[in-house]
C-alpha cells in the first residue's frame, strides 16, 4: 500500500509538474506574442503554430502556455486566500466559548449556502471581471469550507485524551495547541487544501467560461474553451487542448492530495509498511521487537 | 497537614444528575489510597476534578485542597486556570487507563517524553536527550522506543512511556486511573511492580483507581469504595475485605475471593 501511495504522489508531481514547467517557461518565452492575431483565423496544426491558432488568428500554443500560468495563479491564490480565512475562522470556533463557536458556526453554513457563482457575480460587480476577483471570490467560497472542517478538526482532537493527559501534566494552553492540537489537524487539513487547489482550478475555469474571470489577452483555459465552442467541429483543436491540460493539472493535484495524506500521517503510512502494528490489539507489538526502529518515518519504509 | 484534601466533591451533569455526591478523602504526602469502584462510579471524574479538568458543561461544588511542598496551597475547585496550571504536574498528575489514546499518535514518545521533562527540569538539547533515555530507562524501555510513534510499541511499552512521562513531573501526588486495566495479565502485573517500585523509591503519595480489587490490594491498603458517586465505604483494606459492611463491598470481595479459590485450586 505504501508504495502504491508514494507512486500516487510521484505521477501526482510529474503531471502537475508539467504544467507548473510550462507556466514557467511562459513567463520568459512563448512561441508567439499573445495579442498576436498574424497567424490567420483558425490555422490547423502545423508549423508556425504547432498547435494552430483560434478564431481571431492568436497561436493556440501560446495561449495555452499563459493559460496554464493563469490557472496555477487562480489555484495557489484561492487556496491560499481561503486557507489563511478558513483555518482562521475554523481555529477561532474550534477554541471559542459557546456562544461565539455557535455563531461562527451560523454564518459559515451560510457562506456554504450560497451559491459561489452569484458570490463571483458580487465581486465582480464590486470590482471588475479580472482574475485577482474571480480568486477572491473563490476564495471567500472555498474559505467557509475549509474554516468549517477545521472547527470539526480542531473539535475532534480537544476531545482525545492525549490533550486531557497533556494538561494534567501542567502543558499551557498554548503549548498544547502548538505541539498537539495544530500537529494533529495538519494532516487532514493539508489533505483536503490540495483538493480544494483541484477544485479552484476548475472553478477559475468556469468562471472564465462565464466571462467573470481572466480578461483577455491574458488566456484562461475556460475563456479558450468558450471561444472554441462555436467552432468545436472545424477545429477541435481549440476545445481539446485546454481541456485536456484542465484535466492533467487537476487530476495531478488530486493525486498529490491523496500521496500527501500517507506522507503527512505516521500512524497510516507505517500501517501500510506491512511489519507494522495494528494499533487496535495492542500485545500484538510484543513480538514487533527490533522492527520498530525500522519504521523510521524519516528514512520511510 | 494532607498533601490532597478531598471534602464533599460534587460533580453534575449539565443536565443536573449527580455524578460524584459528597465524596471526601484524604491522601497524606507519600501516603496511599485506592479508590475502587465499578465503571460509571465516578472514579475517573474524581481524578479530573482533583486535576481541574472536569469535561465541558459539568458544576464541581466542594473542595480540593492541593499542598504539595514548594507550592501554594490551592483550593483547586474555582481556581483560575493559570494557577491551576502551575500546580498541575508538579503538585499531582495522571497516568491514564488507555494508553494508546493518552499519547498523542503524531509525536514520537521521546519527543513527547522531552515536553515535562523540559519544563520541570530545563533541559535543552543533549541533556535533554540524555534526560529522556534515563526515564526510559527508569521505567525499563529500551533506547529505540524514543525514536517510534505509540502505534509502533506495545500496549505495555506505551503504558511504560506514559508512566515516564507522568514521573518526569516530578509530582508530589500520582494519581493511576486503572493504569493496568487495558493492558494483557501478563503484561499488567510487570507495569503494576513497576509503578509500586517507581512511587516508593520517589516517595510520592499515590491514589490509585480502579476496578478490581486484587490489583488495588497490591498497591495500597487504604481504600475508599465508590458506588454510582457515592463513597459507600473506607477505610483499612484489610478491615474491609474482613467486615465489607456495604452491599456493593460485599460483591466484589466475593468475587474477588471466588476468583482467589479458583486459581488456588488450579496451582494444586
Amino acid at each position: 500500500m505504501s508504495r502504491r501511495r508514494s507512486a500516487t504522489l510521484a505521477v501526482g508531481c510529474v503531471l502537475a509538474g508539467v504544467i507548473v514547467a510550462v507556466a514557467v517557461v511562459s513567463l520568459f518565452w512563448t512561441p508567439f506574442s499573445p495579442d498576436d492575431t498574424s497567424g490567420g483565423r483558425l490555422a490547423p496544426p502545423g508549423p508556425p503554430h504547432l498547435l494552430g491558432t483560434d478564431k481571431l488568428g492568436r497561436d493556440l500554443l501560446t495561449q495555452l502556455m499563459i493559460g496554464a500560468r493563469v490557472a496555477l495563479t487562480a489555484g495557489i491564490g484561492s487556496v491560499a486566500l481561503g486557507g489563511v480565512i478558513g483555518v482562521a475562522a475554523g481555529l477561532l470556533a474550534g477554541f471559542a466559548v459557546r456562544w461565539l463557536d455557535d455563531t461562527i458556526s451560523a454564518l459559515l453554513d451560510i457562506l456554504i449556502a450560497f451559491p459561489t457563482l452569484l458570490l463571483a457575480m458580487l465581486v465582480v460587480a464590486a470590482r471588475e471581471a479580472s482574475l485577482g476577483s474571480a480568486i477572491l471570490a473563490i476564495g471567500l467560497a472555498m474559505s467557509s469550507i475549509v474554516a468549517r472542517l477545521t472547527r470539526v478538526l480542531v473539535k475532534r482532537v480537544l476531545a482525545q485524551d492525549y490533550i486531557t493527559a497533556s494538561r494534567t501534566s501542567g502543558t499551557s494552553w498554548p503549548r498544547v495547541v502548538a505541539e498537539h492540537v495544530l500537529p494533529n489537524i495538519w494532516p487532514t487539513l493539508l489533505v483536503n487544501l490540495a483538493l480544494q487547489l483541484g477544485l479552484a482550478v476548475l472553478a477559475e475555469a468556469s468562471l472564465s467560461y462565464l466571462g467573470l474571470g481572466t480578461p483577455p489577452p491574458n488566456a484562461s483555459w475556460g475563456r479558450m474553451l468558450q471561444e472554441a465552442q462555436a467552432t468545436v467541429l472545424t477545429a477541435p483543436a481549440g476545445a481539446i487542448a485546454p481541456g485536456v491540460l484542465l484535466v492533467v493539472l487537476v487530476v495531478g493535484v488530486n493525486l498529490i492530495a491523496d500521496g500527501l495524506r500517507d506522507v503527512a500521517d505516521p500512524t497510516r503510512r507505517a500501517r501500510g509498511s506491512g511489519s507494522a502494528v495494528d494499533p487496535g490489539s495492542p500485545a500484538m507489538g510484543l513480538d514487533q521487537g527490533g522492527s520498530a526502529v525500522d519504521l523510521d518515518p524519516r528514512r520511510g519504509p | 497537614m494532607s498533601l490532597l484534601e478531598v471534602s464533599a466533591l460534587t460533580v453534575k451533569a449539565p443536565d443536573g444528575r449527580a455524578l460524584l455526591s459528597e465524596v471526601s478523602f484524604e491522601v497524606e504526602a507519600g501516603a496511599r489510597l485506592g479508590l475502587i469502584g465499578e465503571s460509571g462510579s465516578g472514579k475517573s471524574l474524581t481524578a479530573l476534578a482533583i486535576m481541574g479538568l472536569p469535561p465541558a458543561g459539568m458544576t464541581v461544588s466542594g473542595s480540593v485542597v492541593l499542598d504539595a511542598p514548594g507550592l501554594p496551597r490551592t483550593q483547586v475547585v474555582g481556581a483560575p486556570e493559570r494557577a491551576l496550571n502551575g500546580l498541575r504536574g508538579r503538585a499531582a498528575t495522571v497516568v491514564f487507563q488507555e494508553p494508546l489514546t493518552a499519547l498523542d499518535p503524531l509525536a514520537k514518545v521521546g519527543r513527547q517524553l522531552a515536553e515535562p521533562l523540559r519544563r520541570t527540569r530545563g533541559l535543552r538539547g543533549s541533556p535533554l536527550r540524555a534526560a529522556v533515555l534515563a526515564a526510559l530507562e527508569e521505567v525499563r524501555l529500551p533506547e529505540r522506543v524514543a525514536g517510534a510513534y505509540p502505534h509502533e510499541i506495545s500496549g505495555g511499552q506505551r503504558q511504560r512511556a506514559a508512566i515516564a512521562m507522568a514521573l518526569a513531573c516530578e509530582p508530589a501526588l500520582l494519581i493511576a486511573d486503572e493504569p493496568t486495566t487495558a493492558l494483557d495479565v501478563t503484561v499488567q502485573a510487570e507495569v503494576l511492580a513497576l509503578l509500586d517500585g517507581l512511587v516508593s523509591a520517589r516517595r510520592m503519595a499515590l491514589l490509585f483507581i480502579s476496578h478490581d480489587l486484587a490489583v488495588v490490594a497490591r498497591v495500597t491498603d487504604r481504600v475508599v469504595v465508590l458506588k454510582e458517586g457515592l463513597a459507600v465505604e473506607s477505610g483499612n483494606l484489610l478491615d474491609i475485605v474482613g467486615e465489607p459492611r456495604h452491599p456493593y463491598t460485599r460483591d466484589l470481595v466475593s468475587s474477588a475471593r471466588r476468583l482467589d479459590s479458583a486459581l488456588d485450586w488450579g496451582a494444586r
